[in-house]
């Protein structure tokens, strides 16, 4: 499958953090394609294991990138049938307005979180966000209908189509942060052309947006010698501080700083000069907002790094990445993987 | 003088290898079996056949800045790396990277200010580092982004018994836990410097799940604010007043039979002690406390005034009685203390 | 039952300082069970063999209180809190002492109310200088809100129904339980209120193949409540979610099942704000499957909590057949 129509698939696919079965399953089936073998954990990480070549200890890597997305959740059903709802994970209200979601009851609904029309809105009111609790969803049902098929519970994901637009550029919701697990399928399409010692444990992790949770638990289950995390950073855009982002088509971001291993860090840095991969620098100092925060510390402890790919709009349903970045992102970490020996994994203890 | 060397040190959460080498050419003698591990915590093993197994930690990163771009006259903006209040950046002087360029965190003469801006708190992003390059280039022949800062601050010795320097959180810790390494005793000891506690406390935990420690005690430096203009209730320690022994922060709760074992050691043998009065801040013992199945944990701290900043204040005195009060616990378990 | 909840809520025991409630829970329990064991945090796991997988439950003996940071020389204490309490809780409530001394919240002069913070309150114990204080409290005590047990007959209302009615309903429901589908670990724990801290060391310890936390959760049942599905009366909760975990589905979907195979009421439990032990068990090693029972609670974090007896009954018919029924994930 290319790595394209994967990440179509996958972000227009529901997953909210904690109900991520349905793009969890998709993942494994495609996983399957690539990986000696597929398994799920206790949190519903989906852990896909491709074996080393070589018949001594072999190092073993972890990637991981998460397939959660944030989304909303049915806090109560009011007498009209409207839907109150809370947030799973961070989700700025104001992307909620006018916005067509599907509420994932016993069946997928349609509905809509309205606004009031601008004729009915006093002009003091038109200059203010809507707090998520003066929000509902309509779903055109009455509600004795509405109770038989929607439960407090259920979870709710914008109405979002992937699109393409131009210069290799991409949209839809949750490419924060199924583009990492597309960089993890494109890397285990490159290694099918390399030789790599190490093995390697493709996940594809659960409940990051709400506290790195399936990360932590995965980690502790596979202990492996070097953890590499994939994940979105913020793409270059008017109104941000340059510092503060990455261009969008320049390659991967690269992290450095306490999360980081300083060896692990040089050696990705060192193969993208090697390999002509263009990347920016991403100096942070403490934690990286990403799984590998937790994964650094687990157990006695793990050499991580972080690739990160641009992308604009984050937490927003319209989130955009560059199609570039990610296969330049895949093939860095393919060459990573292939240059990693018994040896250089002794090395990362040394201080 | 050993806490003169590390109080001088370069190493800011994430790049800490220069107190890693003072701290083992210190202990060469006295230590034959050193654990490493993936963050880079430098644990020394004094292995025993029998008793309880217990871990002395003091963390070696301190709060710094870590440059983030430099524009294109050639001045250098910066991330802070720990908790700093803006306030103390201004016009200070600064060494960056191993090579230690020296810059300086300047800001706007007073001549050129409006009497309100007077008032107003410069944030760190407003900030710059000036080490003297005209263009972006000639910057970056000298320095690179995610290079670490440090205050350029001398060690020195003033007042009544009385220190000023940067980094005494912890590397006072850290003195005083050498100097206990170079003794010997009946138990396990497995003394652990560990790194980038300042940074969300991250070192601990992994040397803990390593260590697999029966009881842990956190030597640290913490907050005293017992100056002039602050209320009595709100001084959290007071300089000279003896290693201040920590009942509850937001990290961990102080085991209780540890505490009374401090305290009565103390009174038995005439060392001053005082108990940390404010429950907010956390150290490593929260990390260490709830490390596997759960580790009793008590922190002893030297009070330091202006705690985070520039330059820190301390007494040599609460440094020789927080050494004495812990060796004495350290002796105590010898002799059967056990919680 | 009532007489069990009286004694439980009524006893003294601030995050820190379990020490009392775990010595009742021990009387308590220890007829009913095979074993009983206190780890490094002080956790009470008691462990009633049935066979088969191991199931851990937790209800946090802790409530939340204030410590002393600093006595003045005209007698007075200052204090921080232990755990999440609002200093607007405080005005004019009394607090208590784990030698029965008991204190008053008095305040400083204010300009506004809303500039109320911690470091403006302090507690008289009535005594006139530090030295007299001394003689009953020291700098490190900690102290719970002092709050008589009310039985208003269908509801209940007290200091502490978070979490000593989930203490109750573990007891009752390990006296009532009769055929044991697990090895069950029933954990009562400590220093929930700070951070989950003594669930997250007990799971560790005895890692179960599933968990279940029982707690108090809010309502929104009250005049212009927050919105929240869950009301006083209607049964104990299936918990969804909290901030500290999303309930393993499997774990919740066997919940229900056993509820309505039972016919025992419950509600389903959305909560925006607040964290349970459930969310420490199930990020244990490589994962627990977890789910969490509630009982609905009124005025959570003041000394009026209020629960309903109804829902108390239910909640420990339902963790007795969750204790007896077997869960195949």
């Amino acid at each position: 499958m290319q790595t394209k129509e994967f990440l179509k698939q996958m972000v227009e696919a529901t997953g909210v953090s904690g109900s991520e079965c349905r793009v969890a399953d998709f993942i494994s089936r495609v996983y399957g394609e690539v990986c000696d073998e597929v398994r799920s954990d206790v949190l519903g990480n989906v852990i896909g294991f491709k074996q080393g070549a070589g018949d001594t200890k072999r190092p073993t890597i972890m990637l991981a990138g998460h397939m959660d997305e944030i989304g909303l959740m049915i806090t109560k059903i009011d007498d009209k049938g409207f839907l109150k709802f809370t947030q799973v994970g961070g989700v700025d209200q104001r992307t909620l307005v006018a916005q067509e979601v599907v509420v994932h009851g016993r069946e997928d609904l349609i509905g809509i979180i309205g606004l009031k029309p601008p004729h009915l809105m006093a002009p003091e009111d038109r200059g203010k966000a809507i707090p998520m609790r003066d929000l509902q969803i309509d779903l055109g049902l009455p509600a004795e209908k509405v109770r038989e098929l929607v439960s407090v519970g259920d979870v709710v994901t914008v109405n979002r189509s992937f699109m393409e637009l131009g210069s290799d550029i991409v949209a839809c919701k949750a490419m924060d942060d199924r583009a990492a697990v597309a960089v993890i399928y494109e890397c285990l399409q490159e290694l099918k052309k390399l030789h790599h010692t190490a093995d390697i444990y493709a996940v594809a992790t659960t409940q990051e947006e709400v506290g790195l949770r399936g990360a932590t638990v995965s980690t502790y289950g596979i202990n492996p010698d070097i953890g590499i995390a994939l994940d979105v950073c913020h793409g270059a855009m008017p109104g941000v501080p340059e510092e503060d982002t990455a261009p969008m088509g320049k390659g991967p971001s690269i992290a450095f700083g306490a999360n980081i291993h300083p060896k692990v860090f040089e050696q990705l840095t060192k193969l993208a000069k090697e390999y002509n991969i263009p990347y920016t620098l991403d100096p942070t100092p403490a934690g990286t907002g990403t799984d590998l925060w937790a994964m650094q510390v687990v157990r006695a402890g793990i050499p991580t790094a972080l690739l990160s790919i641009p992308s604009r709009y984050m937490h927003t349903s319209v989130e955009t990445v560059s199609m570039t970045d990610v296969k330049l992102s895949g093939r860095l970490l393919a060459y990573f993987i292939a240059s990693i020996d018994a040896a250089f994994v002794e090395g990362l203890l040394c201080y | 003088m050993l806490l003169k060397k590390l109080s001088e040190a370069f190493g800011p959460s994430g790049c800490e290898q220069e107190v890693r080498t003072i701290l083992r050419e210190e202990l060469k003698d006295h230590i034959s079996e050193w654990q490493r591990d993936a963050l880079g915590n430098l644990i020394a093993c004094k292995p025993a056949a029998a008793g309880p197994r217990v871990m002395v930690a003091a963390h070696m990163d301190e709060v710094g800045l870590m440059i983030s771009s430099v524009d294109s006259a050639g001045l250098l903006h910066f991330h802070k790396v720990g908790g700093i209040d803006d306030r103390v950046l201004v016009s200070k002087p600064v060494l960056i990277g191993k090579g230690r360029v020296p810059g300086v965190i300047g800001a706007k003469a007073i001549h050129l200010q409006r009497p309100e801006e007077r008032t107003q708190v410069i944030p760190h992003r407003s900030l710059f580092i000036d080490i003297g390059a005209k263009s972006k280039e000639e910057a970056l022949e000298k320095v690179k982004i995610g290079d670490y800062v440090i205050f350029a601050t001398q060690y020195g010795e003033l007042g009544a018994s009385m220190a000023k320097g940067k980094a005494f959180d912890d590397r006072a810790g850290c003195a005083i836990l050498a100097e206990l390494l170079k003794e010997d005793y009946s138990f396990p000891l497995y003394g652990a410097f560990t790194v980038q506690e300042e940074v969300g406390l991250r070192g601990a935990g992994v040397a803990a799940y390593a260590i697999e420690p029966d009881l842990a005690i956190v030597l640290e430096g913490t907050t005293c604010n017992d100056v002039s203009g602050i209320e009595e209730h709100e001084y959290s320690t007071v300089i000279g007043g003896g290693p201040a022994i920590t009942f509850m922060d937001t990290s961990a709760v102080g085991n209780k039979a540890m505490i009374r074992e401090l305290v009565r050691l103390a009174e038995a043998n005439g060392i001053p002690y005082q108990f940390k009065g404010t429950v907010t801040g956390g150290n490593d013992a929260g990390r260490i406390n709830i490390s596997r199945a759960g580790v009793p944990v008590v922190a002893v701290s030297i009070p330091c005034r202006y705690i985070h900043s520039p330059v820190s204040l301390l007494s040599l005195a609460d440094v020789e009685h927080s050494k004495a009060l812990v060796k004495l616990f350290l002796r105590s378990i010898e002799g059967g203390f056990r919680v | 039952m009532k007489e069990l909840i009286k004694r439980l809520v009524e006893a003294y025991g601030p995050t820190g300082s379990e020490e009392s409630v775990r010595s009742l829970i021990m009387e308590e329990v220890k007829p009913y069970v095979d074993e009983m064991q206190v780890d490094a945090l002080g956790n009470l796991i008691a462990i009633k063999r049935g066979g088969g997988k191991k199931l851990m439950l937790a209800s946090h003996m802790d409530e939340i209180g204030v410590m002393v940071t600093h006595i003045d020389d005209k007698g007075f204490l200052r204090f921080y809190s232990v755990g999440g309490l609002s200093p607007f809780t405080l005005i004019g409530n009394r607090c208590y002492f784990a030698n029965g001394t008991v204190g008053v919240f008095g305040m400083e002069r204010l300009d506004a109310i809303k500039d109320l913070a911690m470091n403006k309150m302090f507690i008289d114990i009535g005594a006139d200088s530090r030295e007299e204080a001394l003689e009953k409290v020291n700098i490190g005590d900690t102290a719970a809100i002092r709050r008589e047990f009310c039985d208003l007959g269908k509801r209940l209302v007290s200091k502490a129904m978070d979490n000593r009615i989930a203490c109750a309903v573990q007891i009752e429901a390990l006296k009532q339980v009769q055929n044991l589908a697990f090895d069950v670990y029933a954990v009562f724990t400590t220093q929930e209120e700070v951070g989950l801290r003594g669930a997250r060391v007990a799971a560790f310890g005895i890692t179960p193949d599933i968990g279940i936390a029982v707690d108090v959760t809010a309502t929104g049942d009250t005049p212009k409540s927050a919105t929240m599905d869950v009301t006083l009366g209607k049964g104990p909760t299936v918990k969804v979610r909290d901030s500290s975990l999303l309930c393993t589905p499997a774990v919740r979907r066997h919940m229900e099942q056993v509820a309505k195979a039972n016919d025992i009421p419950y509600q389903l439990e959305v909560l925006q704000a607040g964290g349970t032990d459930g969310g420490a068990i199930q990020m244990t090693k490589s994962g627990i499957p977890t789910g969490v029972m509630s009982i609905p609670c009124r005025y959570i974090h003041t000394a009026s909590e209020m629960v309903d007896y109804d829902d108390v009954e239910q909640g420990v018919r339902f963790l007795v057949k969750l204790m007896e029924t077997d869960y195949l994930g």
